[in-house]
């Protein structure tokens, strides 16, 4: 990455420093469980030991009598949320199904279900009283296991009633035609529970600042989202629902929904009438906020002798919960990345006693991609042709799906940077051909693409009197930098230095944006921001023809107009200036403001749009140890017109090492006598750390994409991470012969 | 985490009467196992009786020894002149356990006595008998990819997870201790126990005595030295299988040789069978497989640690190879 020079002009493009990197480093930026209120007060979740069942009997009352404890909320005493009692499916959720009840009932849906929560003055004094809880239980027979259950796989009830559902089965030409193919393979593909292990542990402060008025600090990816489905819950106007995520410590999709510790929290604060921190231990982040879900995968597929693929049948189960049916597209790149004729793709959930799942970075494409991209490489091997090459005579100029043309698709471009980035032409075919010293050296690669999503979002530019513009939308920022992206898009779009532009995001009283979620916040919001400099200016513009020398500005271009300290300028012409002080006097307001709403045209109906990534890496496996050292990766993207170099890196430097973990680490394992995690911690859940992640190198096409909209974006955040676990687990594979269909690929799996 | 009280005292004496005067009371040191132990309810000392402000952080000979004092910090030793010049062994498996952070807090006598990171031990809500006598075996029938191999019990299935005590046996050190009764001498390889019956009781210090230091006798494995720790990320995790060589080569034959592995077993494992194997032998990869043969004897492994079979042997000529710089 280039040094950058001290003066950033704010331009598209520029590695521009993160607007709040400064905030962070220092500890200035305030996150959930940071906020400091009057009369605060803490509460720690009390879980269930079992994994089914009902809880017949539940002693609160040493913990009651506990130094500094102000209540212990269990479903005996808890006050009633109207909305778990009025509706079957409270809470607009995410997914289908009835989010857990919090102390609704005594029943046990999954182990360390809350079953109480222990509310006291300080922290210790909490979670000390929480150790006094007593619970008894009647216990039924639980499945935790999806291996065992997968004859239990069902459609998700979206594919059920639309048949037309992207869940729903999928037929292109023959049903399982790679059944008669010339060359053909079958083979089953396993990854196991991973967990989004962001650093900030989720946390929430719920405060009741009237009996109708709620306001929250909470750890998540959706202000509206929460605030819509806390108005549910409680029965009350959106309005009087307020919630605050200025600052997101990592999130990788577990704050796209609500869950258990939040209403808990929520309803220690009522039961109180206190404002309730409640901070989730690491072990609590592995039973309550979500996971990627354990996935078994089968592909067929077939090709002729020449590498021309005929037929893919890509079948997939993933676990769910009991009460909610998780989805996640694991199949869509299967019938949209090679041009075979035939294919058929069959998804299919299955309900076990856990906790729901919910995505995770490259949700259902990463699990896809592992089971896809591998097969892709294992048929390469089928047909002696080096991969890369097979992927080139499979690829595609049209969608394949629906006959759309591709609104940009720059995927040969990535092959070829990324080719000669690695030195792909030092790979040998033949597997366990190349040594450095005891190791053996493999070279992979995978592809990632994840649709290039957009939504509606509303963005309010303000320019203040001092020439100060403030802009805002209802957006968060989990760590992808989007303020520095949406300050960069203002900077271009008005010419303005970027210090001078604020962007204010993660307060559910801003217009409305989605959640940051799907890749899709620049393509959004980023659009938003644009739309609403473009009417600012136009609004600025039309004030200044009406001042007293106003016709320059009148016939000005809208790009001639300069926002400078106190007045508006025209570059081309030094005499003509508009102080803000007129303008503001014609509308009798103190700060010139409009309100944008921006929306996808109609473009989404003519083309399928997609980002890609190639990764190539480079790994280094040990013959006797089986110790696996990825030493070079090289992942190439086309994700469209790229905003920052730097952040944009960023990114695609996180998705690396979280493809690294996903490859090789991370697994979360439940012992299924007692259907419990016993891997959970950081000590024992093995991210990768940095001696795992090697040498790394990122390069964007950064050709703009005109329709996804006018800045060209087609987001980075999911490919990233896509096609990055297959990519080293066809390096191991060309390393030592090994195909590992199972993940992670711990040396056990190589000896 | 319970109410305790807490004492600082500042002579070895009053640390020792501290710990005999109450039977629930526990030594804190560096705290970096103790606390995380303690805030999982897997421990729940009535009294903390922290001994740093005991003068026992000394590295310095004693004779033809080397002695570390019990408070010295793991980060410290690894870096001490004194160490990498004399025991280049235990400067490695310093450096292969935990991280930069932990080990500038972590002391020589707390990462002798660090607990098992067994899954079943650190979550009370699973049986454990060495966390509850009498409650089962989690890992018997359970998630043991992490388990041991040998000398195991149907009790207790566990590992002791210290990189540093691997060294330590193989080095033929000495743990010296001080308590009630007085001082005594403990032979490393003694410290800890198999778990048996009671696999309550990882080592055999007695209730109220303390460490001070441990003694490393001078020995002729100063250059051909390898200590291989196999784990699941390049760093910062526990081993799968660690294993500590030493050899003494002249003219290609191995005079004398030192060999313990981790992760094997409920104790450090020396391997003096295997040691014996390779006297007089050339350094060849085909000597080091026999040794690694003579070394899996008696060897056991359950439904997920099979694996370890296969990677100790493997573990075992790799540090060989790597110690006597045989390609
Ligand atoms: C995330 C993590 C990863 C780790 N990874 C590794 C690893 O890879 N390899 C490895 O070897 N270790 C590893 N460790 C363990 C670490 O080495 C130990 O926690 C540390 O060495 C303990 O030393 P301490 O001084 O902090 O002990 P404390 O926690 O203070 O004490 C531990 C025990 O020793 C007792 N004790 C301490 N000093 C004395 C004394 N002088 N006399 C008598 N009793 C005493 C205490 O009463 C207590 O029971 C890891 C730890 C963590 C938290």
């Amino acid at each position: 990455m280039k040094e950058q020079s001290p003066k950033q002009s704010g331009a598209i493009g520029e590695p521009m420093n993160r607007v709040d990197g400064r905030l962070k480093v220092t500890g200035a930026a305030k996150y959930s469980a940071e906020y400091e209120l009057p009369g605060l007060v803490h509460g720690v979740l009390v879980g269930s030991t079992i994994t089914k069942g009902t809880i017949k009997s539940i002693d609160t009352r040493q913990a009651e009598r506990a130094p500094g404890v102000l209540a212990v909320i269990t479903y005996l005493n808890s006050p009633k949320v109207p909305g778990f009692a009025e509706r079957d499916h409270p809470a607009e959720p995410p997914t289908a199904g009835q989010p857990l009840r919090v102390f609704h009932d005594n029943k046990v849906l999954f182990n360390d279900q809350p079953i109480a929560i222990v509310v006291a003055d300080t922290l210790e004094r909490a979670r000390y009283a929480a150790s006094l809880v007593k619970t008894q239980y009647d216990q039924d027979k639980h499945q935790t296991n999806l291996e065992a259950n997968l004859d239990k796989g069902f459609l998700p009830v979206q594919a059920k009633k639309n048949p037309k559902s992207p869940l729903a089965d999928y037929q292109r030409g023959e049903v399982d035609a790679y059944k008669n193919g010339a060359t053909k393979l079958e083979a089953e593909y396993v990854i196991p529970t991973e967990m989004h292990n962001p650093m900030e542990l989720q946390a929430i402060i719920a405060h009741w600042e009237a009996p109708d008025k709620l306001t929250v600090y909470d750890k998540t990816q959706a202000v509206m989202g929460t605030q819509r489905a806390f108005a549910k819950d409680w029965g009350i106007p959106e309005a009087n629902v307020k919630v605050i995520a200025t600052f997101v410590g990592g999130a990788f999709g577990n704050g796209l929904h609500n869950w258990p510790h939040e209403t808990a929290a929520i309803i220690a604060a009522k039961k109180t009438g206190r404002p309730v921190k409640v901070v989730l231990t690491r072990e609590q982040m592995f039973t309550m906020v979500g996971y990627r879900p354990y996935t078994w995968q089968k592909i067929g597929m077939s090709a002729t002798p020449d590498g021309k693929l005929t037929a893919i049948t890509h079948e997939s189960v993933g676990q769910t919960s009991s009460y909610e049916q998780f989805t996640e597209s694991t199949l869509q790149q299967t019938r949209m990345m090679y041009t075979s004729p035939n294919v058929t793709t069959r998804y299919r959930i299955a309900s076990l006693d856990v906790s729901t799942p919910i995505w995770m970075r490259g949700p259902g494409e990463a699990t896809g991609a592992f089971a896809l991209e591998s097969a892709i490489d294992e048929m390469a091997y089928a047909v002696n042709m080096d991969p890369l090459e097979f992927r080139v005579r499979n690829h595609t100029d049209t969608d394949p799906d629906n006959g759309k043309p591709w609104s940009t698709k720059y995927l040969k471009e990535c092959f070829q940077m990324g080719a000669e980035r690695i030195g792909w032409k030092n790979r040998k075919q033949q597997p366990g051909a190349v040594r450095a010293g005891d190791w053996l050296v493999g070279y992979g690669m995978g592809v990632g693409t994840f649709g290039a999503h957009r939504g509606a979002a509303t963005v309010r530019a303000r320019l203040q009197k001092n020439g100060q513009l403030v802009l805002q939308s209802a957006t968060t920022d989990i760590g992808p930098g989007t303020g520095t992206a949406m300050v960069q898009i203002a900077a271009t779009t008005l010419g303005m230095p970027p210090e001078k532009i604020t962007f204010q995001l993660g307060n559910s009283t801003f217009p409305q944006a989605p959640s940051q979620g799907g890749s899709s916040t620049v393509n959004t919001v980023g659009a938003a921001v644009q739309d609403a400099c473009i009417a600012l200016r136009k609004k600025l513009q039309q004030l200044a023809s009406a001042t007293p020398n106003g016709a320059a500005f009148n016939a000005a271009k809208p790009e001639d107009i300069v926002i400078s300290e106190g007045h508006l300028s025209l570059a081309s012409d030094k005499l003509a200036k508009a102080a803000y002080a007129d303008l503001l006097k014609q509308n009798n307001e103190a700060e010139v403001e409009v309100v944008t709403e921006s929306k996808p045209g109609n473009d989404r109906d003519k083309y399928s749009m997609y980002s890609y990534s190639v990764h190539f890496v480079q790994v280094h496996v040990h013959p006797l140890t089986g110790e696996v050292r990825v030493k070079k990766i090289i992942s190439c993207a086309d994700a469209g017109t790229i905003i920052n170099q730097k952040t944009a890196g960023n990114q695609m430097m996180g998705g690396a090492v979280g493809g690294i973990g996903m490859a090789l680490t991370e697994g979360a394992v439940i012992d299924d006598r007692f259907g419990r995690y016993v891997t959970k911690d950081l000590a024992d859940y093995h991210v990768p750390v940095h001696a795992d992640a090697p040498n790394m190198e990122f390069a964007f096409v950064n050709k703009p994409d005109p329709h996804v909209n006018a800045l060209g974006t087609k987001g980075i955040g999911e490919i990233a991470i896509i096609g990055m676990a297959p990519a080293i687990a066809n390096a191991v594979f060309n390393a030592t012969g090994k195909r590992i269909r199972e993940l992670p690929i711990t040396p056990d799996k190589l000896i | 985490m319970n109410q305790f009280q807490y004492v600082r005292p500042t002579k070895q004496k009053a640390a020792i009467d501290a710990l005999a005067k109450d039977a629930n009371a526990q030594i804190i040191a560096g705290g970096t196992n103790l606390i995380d132990l303690m805030k999982r309810g897997v421990m729940a000392p009535q009294k903390l009786v922290d001994i740093n402000k005991l003068p026992l952080n000394k590295i310095e000979r004693d004779g033809s020894n080397t002695r570390i004092g019990a408070l010295a910090l793991n980060g410290v030793v690894a870096e001490d002149k004194l160490v990498l010049e004399k025991h280049p062994l235990l400067a490695q498996a310093l450096n292969a356990g935990a991280s930069a952070q932990l080990r500038n807090m972590a002391t020589v006598g707390g990462n002798m006595l660090q607990r098992t990171r067994c899954h079943y031990f650190y979550d009370t809500a699973l049986p454990c008998n060495k966390r509850e006598p009498g409650s089962g075996c989690g890992a018997l029938e359970g998630f043991n990819r992490m388990h041991a191999i040998f000398g195991f019990s149907d009790k207790c299935i566990a590992v002791h997870p210290s990189d540093m005590s691997v060294a330590l046996v193989a080095l033929d050190a000495t743990v010296l201790v001080s308590g009630p009764k007085g001082d005594r001498r403990i032979p490393f390889i003694d410290f800890h126990r198999l778990p048996g019956d009671t696999p309550q009781k990882d080592t055999n210090l007695e209730p109220g005595e303390l460490i001070t230091a441990v003694d490393i006798p001078d020995a002729p494995f100063t250059k051909n030295v390898h200590y291989l720790k196999v784990r699941e990320r390049a760093s910062y995790a526990f081993a799968l299988v660690s294993v500590a060589a030493a050899l003494n080569i002249e003219n290609n034959t191995i005079k004398d040789a030192r060999l313990a592995m981790g992760g094997v077993a409920h104790k450090p494992w020396r391997l003096t069978e295997a040691e014996k194997s390779l006297v007089g032998k050339p350094a060849t990869e085909e000597t080091f497989r026999q040794a690694a043969e003579v070394a899996m004897r008696g060897a056991k492994a359950f439904k997920y640690n099979q694996y370890k079979l296969k990677l100790a042997p493997n573990s075992i000529v790799q540090a060989l190879k790597t110690a006597a710089a045989v390609a």
